[in-house]
C-alpha cells in the first residue's frame, strides 16, 4: 500500500501534521532569535559577545531554512492559504520578511572590515529580527484564532476587506498575547542554548538569571493566551462544510482529541521541567528537553486549530469563506507526490542531527574565539 | 486588474529576481571550485591549497548570506504579489518549491556551518564531504526552482479542474523532466559556473597585476580557467538546446529575440545589429538600422535544420495559413469561449443542471489550451518588449563568446607560458568580472521579459495573476526593497573588496 491508496482527507490530515511539526520546529529554532535579544545582557565584553553570537550564528541558517520550508510546504499542500494569507495580509508578511532579510547578512557582515553600516547596526538588525520578527509571527499566527478580514471570489481569488492589509491584526490587542509569549519563549530557549553550548561560567550565570525573569513573563503571556483561546468562541465546520461559531471550540477540541491534549500537556511540562532543571539544578543540557517540549506544544496548538472540524484560517468578513484543511489543500495527486518526498524528512533530520552533534560536542570557549585562525562571526 | 498594480508587481518581482541573481551564480559555481581545491588539498596535503580553500570560502560565505535573504523574499513574493497565480497553479508550482526545501536547502544550510566552523571540530574527510554537499545542495536548489520556472514557460503534466478553478498536477515526472525545465536548469547552472570562474581568474589576475600572492594566484587561475573553459563549452551546448526549446514552445519569444518581423525559411541570425525604433508590426520600415547576418543560422539554431521556416512576429500575431499558424485573434476567440464556458459551468453546477454543466465542460476542455487568451485585450499585446529582449539576447551571446575565448587564452598562458608577463590578458580577466554578471542577468531578461505578457504561457497573463491590492502598497514596498537591497549590495561589495585587498593571509 502506498500513499496513493489513502483517502484525500487522510492526506490532508497527514500534511497538516507535517505543517504543525514544521511550525513546532521553527518555533524551536527561534532560540536563535531569542539569543539575539540577549547578546548585550549576557556579555560583559566584546569577546563574550562574540562567543554568544558565534554560538547561535552557526545555527541561523537552519532556522531560516525551516521558515523557507514552512512556506514551501504550505504553498504545495495548502495553496489556498498561501494565496489568501500572503497576498491578503500583505504588510504583516512583508514586515516579517524584512525582519528576516536583515538577519541573514548580519552574522556574516558584523565584524568584517569595511562593512559599510558598522558593527552596531548589524547588531541592531539582529535585535529587530529577535524582537519584532518573532512578535509579528506570533501576531500572524494568532489570527488563526481571532480571524482575518477576507473574502474569496468564485475563482478563489482573495479580496482583502481591510485597507491596512494585515496590519489591522495589530489593532486586536489579544493577538499581542501570542506575540509576546513567543518573544519570551525564544529568549528562554536562547538562554538554554547558550548554557549548553558555551563553556563560560559568567555567561551561564547571567543566562540563568535572565531565564528567571523571562519565564515569569512568558507564563503571564502564554497563560493569558491559553485562557483567551480556550474560552473564546471558535470557528467550527460541520460535515457539509458550513462554518459556524461554536462556544469554547478550542477547549472542546482538546477534550475531544485527548492525544492532542496529551501532546500539549507533555510539551508544556517538558518546557517547565527544562527551565526548572536549568535554573534550580544548574543542568546544562536542558535545551534538548525544552526544545522537544516547544515542538510538541506548538504542534498541539496547530493540530487543535486544524483538526476536529475547525476552520484554521477563519474569515470574519464571510464565515463561509474560511479556510479548512479540506477546502484549501492541494489535489490528491499532488499530496501523494509530496508525501513521497516527505519520506526524505527522517533522513534530513538524521544528517542535521549528525552535523549538529559533530559541531556542538566541542563547546565554544574563549580560547577558540580568540584564536588567530578562528573563522568567527 | 489596474495597470499600475501589474506594473509595480512586475517591477518588484524583477527587482528581487535581479538582485537575487547577482548572488546566486557565485554560490552555484564557487561552491564547486572551493570543493575542487579542497579535494586537491586533502589529496596532496599541500598547505597552499588549504590557504586557497579558506580564502575562496570566505568570499563564498559573504556572498551566500545575501543570496539566502533575497531567495526567501522571492519565494514569498509568489504569495504576496501573485496571489491569484498562487491559487491557479499552486497545486503544481508549490511542489517543486517544497521539495527544494526538503532536499536542497537543508543540505546547504546544515553543511555550510560545518564547512565554515568545522575545520578543527570534524575530521578532514567529513569536512571535505561537507564542502561538496554545500556545492551539491546549492545546485540542487537551482534544479527545483528552475523546474518551477520551466513549468511556467511550458506548462505540462496538469489538468484544469473547473470545480476548484485551478490547474492540478497529474504527472510529476512530466513536470520534472520537461525539456524546457531541463535545458533551463543546465543553461542556468552553466552561467553560474562561468560567472564564478571569471570571478576567480579576475581576482587572481588582480593579485598578479599587483605582484602579490603570485603562487596562490597562479594556481587559482589554473583551477578557475579550466573550470571556466569546460563550463563555457557546456554553456554553449545548453544554450543551443535552450534556443531550440524556445523555438518549439515560445516562438513569439524567439522572434522577439531576433527582431524577426517577417517569417522566412533558411533564416539567418543577426549577430550584430541595431533595431529600427520606427518599426512596428504594421508598417513597412526595415527592422534594422544596421545588421550583420549569419545566413541559415536561425533556422539551424531554432529547428536544427537550415531550411526550416522560422515564423516572424507578424505570422504569430496575424496568422499564416500557409504555415498553419493560428492568429492571436482566433486564439482570443477560443480563449473567450473557454472563459465563458467556465462561468457557464459554474452557474450550471450551482443550479444543479448536470446536462448544462457537461456541455459547458466539453466546450471548456476543447478551448482550454487558449484560456489565457480570453483575457488578452488586443492581439498585439502578446508581443513582448522587442528591443529589451533583442539586445539582452545579443549581449548575452556576444559575452558568452568572449568568455570562451578568454578562458582558452588564460588557460594556455597559465599552463604553457608565464601569464604574469601578459598584463593585457590579466587586465582583460579583471575587467571581465562584471561582464559575467551582465551576461547572466541578460539571460534572465531574455527568459522573463521575452515571455511577457504571460505569467503562465498561454494560460494566465500577468494582469490576472497579480494580487488585488492598491498599487500604492506595492509602490511603497518596492522602494523599501530597493533601498534595503541596495544598501546590502553596497555592504557586500565593500566587504568583498576589502577581503580581497587583505588577501589570503589575512583573517577570515
Amino acid at each position: 500500500m502506498g500513499f496513493g491508496d489513502l483517502e484525500l482527507l487522510t492526506l490532508q490530515q497527514y500534511w497538516w501534521i507535517i505543517i504543525s511539526l514544521l511550525g513546532g520546529l521553527f518555533v524551536f529554532m527561534m532560540f536563535v532569535q531569542g539569543g539575539q535579544t540577549l547578546i548585550d545582557k549576557l556579555s560583559a565584553n566584546e569577546t563574550e559577545k562574540t562567543m554568544l553570537i558565534n554560538a547561535i550564528g552557526r545555527k541561523w541558517e537552519l532556522g531560516f531554512t525551516t521558515l523557507v520550508l514552512f512556506g514551501g510546504a504550505l504553498f504545495a499542500a495548502f495553496p489556498l492559504f498561501y494565496a489568501t494569507s500572503f497576498g491578503g495580509a500583505y504588510w504583516v508578511w512583508l514586515a516579517i520578511l524584512f525582519c528576516f532579510i536583515i538577519q541573514a547578512v548580519s552574522y556574516e557582515y558584523r565584524t568584517k572590515p569595511d562593512n559599510f553600516l558598522g558593527q552596531k547596526v548589524y547588531e541592531f538588525f539582529l535585535k529587530v529580527n529577535g524582537y519584532l520578527g518573532v512578535f509579528l509571527l506570533g501576531v500572524a499566527i494568532s489570527t488563526f484564532f481571532s480571524g482575518a478580514e477576507f473574502k474569496l471570489t468564485t475563482h478563489n481569488f482573495v479580496e482583502w476587506q481591510n485597507p491596512l492589509r494585515g496590519l489591522e491584526a495589530l489593532f486586536e490587542i489579544k493577538n499581542y498575547l501570542l506575540g509576546f509569549a513567543l518573544v519570551f519563549l525564544a529568549r528562554i530557549s536562547g538562554a538554554l542554548y547558550f548554557i549548553s553550548s558555551i563553556e563560560h561560567d559568567m555567561i551561564k550565570d547571567r543566562a540563568v538569571k535572565s531565564i528567571r525573569v523571562d519565564m515569569v513573563m512568558f507564563l503571564a503571556f502564554f497563560l493569558s493566551f491559553m485562557g483567551w483561546m480556550l474560552t473564546k468562541d471558535g470557528f467550527s465546520v460541520d460535515a457539509s462544510g458550513v462554518v459556524f461559531m461554536q462556544e469554547q471550540k478550542y477547549l472542546l477540541n482538546f477534550l475531544e482529541m485527548p492525544l492532542v491534549l496529551g501532546i500539549f500537556l507533555a510539551g508544556v511540562l517538558m518546557v517547565v521541567g527544562a527551565v526548572y532543571m536549568a535554573v534550580v539544578h544548574k543542568k546544562t543540557c536542558c535545551i534538548k528537553t525544552g526544545g522537544v517540549g516547544i515542538v510538541l506544544t506548538v504542534m498541539a496548538i496547530l493540530l487543535n486549530v486544524g483538526f476536529n472540524g475547525t476552520a484554521y484560517y477563519p474569515s470574519v468578513s464571510d464565515l463561509q469563506n474560511s479556510l479548512t484543511i479540506t477546502n484549501s489543500s492541494g489535489s490528491h495527486y499532488t499530496l501523494v507526490a509530496m508525501s513521497y518526498a516527505s519520506l526524505m524528512v527522517p533522513f534530513v533530520l538524521g544528517y542535521i542531527a549528525l552535523a549538529w552533534y559533530s559541531m556542538d560536542r566541542v563547546k565554544i570557549t574563549k580560547e577558540e574565539i580568540e584564536s588567530p585562525d578562528a573563522h568567527n562571526y | 486588474m489596474e495597470d499600475a498594480v501589474v506594473d509595480w508587481s512586475r517591477a518588484q518581482f524583477a527587482l528581487t529576481a535581479i538582485y537575487h541573481f547577482l548572488f546566486v551564480p557565485l554560490t552555484l559555481g564557487l561552491g564547486f571550485i572551493v570543493a575542487i581545491i579542497e579535494t586537491i588539498y586533502v589529496k596532496t596535503g599541500d598547505a597552499i591549497y588549504k590557504k586557497m580553500t579558506k580564502f575562496w570560502m570566505t568570499l563564498f560565505a559573504i556572498n551566500f548570506a545575501i543570496g539566502v535573504a533575497t531567495g526567501l523574499i522571492m519565494e514569498f513574493e509568489f504569495g504576496t504579489n501573485w496571489a491569484n497565480y498562487s491559487w491557479f497553479v499552486g497545486d503544481i508550482f508549490g511542489a517543486p518549491l517544497a521539495v527544494e526545501g526538503i532536499l536542497a536547502f537543508f543540505m546547504e544550510s546544515t553543511f555550510f556551518a560545518v564547512m565554515f566552523f568545522g575545520w578543527d571540530k570534524v575530521g578532514k574527510k567529513f569536512h571535505l564531504l561537507s564542502t561538496w554537499l554545500v556545492a551539491i545542495g546549492s545546485n540542487l536548489s537551482a534544479l527545483w526552482i528552475l523546474v518551477a520556472n520551466g513549468w511556467m514557460q511550458y506548462p505540462v503534466g496538469m489538468e484544469f479542474n473547473p470545480d476548484s478553478v485551478r490547474n492540478e498536477m497529474v504527472n510529476f515526472w512530466e513536470v520534472l523532466f520537461s525539456p524546457v525545465a531541463v535545458s533551463k536548469f543546465l543553461h542556468t547552472i552553466g552561467s553560474g559556473y562561468v560567472v564564478s570562474a571569471l570571478f576567480v581568474i579576475g581576482v587572481s589576475s588582480w593579485y598578479l597585476l599587483k605582484g602579490r600572492e603570485v603562487e596562490f594566484a597562479k594556481r587559482s587561475i589554473i583551477v578557475g580557467a579550466t573550470f571556466g573553459f569546460i563550463a563555457s563549452l557546456f554553456l554553449t551546448l545548453s544554450g543551443d538546446e535552450s534556443a531550440h526549446q524556445v523555438a518549439l514552445k515560445q516562438p513569439v519569444k524567439l522572434a522577439a529575440m531576433e527582431g524577426l518581423y517577417e517569417g522566412k525559411s533558411e533564416a539567418g541570425i543577426v549577430g550584430l545589429g541595431v533595431l529600427n525604433p520606427k518599426k512596428t508590426l504594421t508598417n513597412d520600415e526595415h527592422p534594422y538600422l544596421f545588421e550583420l547576418e549569419m545566413p541559415y543560422a536561425l533556422s539551424l539554431l531554432g529547428y536544427h535544420d537550415i531550411h526550416a521556416y522560422v515564423p516572424g512576429l507578424k505570422d504569430l500575431v496575424y496568422g499564416n495559413k500557409e504555415q498553419n499558424i493560428m492568429s492571436v485573434e482566433e486564439k482570443m476567440q477560443k480563449g473567450a469561449l473557454a472563459v465563458k464556458s467556465l462561468e457557464e459551468y459554474k452557474e450550471a453546477k450551482k443550479a444543479q443542471d448536470e446536462q448544462k454543466a457537461q456541455d459547458a465542460r466539453k466546450m471548456l476542455d476543447e478551448n482550454m489550451a487558449y484560456f489565457g487568451y480570453g483575457h488578452i485585450k488586443k492581439a498585439e499585446d502578446v508581443v513582448p518588449p522587442i528591443a529589451i529582449t533583442f539586445y539582452a539576447f545579443h549581449v548575452m551571446v556576444l559575452l558568452g563568446g568572449w568568455f570562451l575565448t578568454l578562458f582558452g587564452v588564460v588557460l594556455f598562458l597559465a599552463t604553457k607560458k608565464d601569464i604574469t608577463k601578459n598584463r593585457v590578458v590579466l587586465k582583460a580577466a579583471l575587467f571581465s568580472i562584471p561582464l559575467g554578471y551582465i551576461a547572466a542577468e541578460a539571460g534572465w531578461i531574455v527568459a522573463e521579459v521575452g515571455r511577457q505578457p504571460w505569467a503562465i504561457q498561454d494560460l494566465m497573463p500577468v494582469g490576472v495573476a497579480a494580487t488585488k491590492i492598491a498599487s500604492t502598497n506595492i509602490m511603497i514596498s518596492f522602494w523599501m526593497f530597493a533601498f534595503l537591497f541596495t544598501l546590502l549590495l553596497i555592504a557586500e561589495i565593500k566587504i568583498m573588496t576589502k577581503q580581497i585587498k587583505i588577501g589570503p593571509d589575512g583573517g577570515h
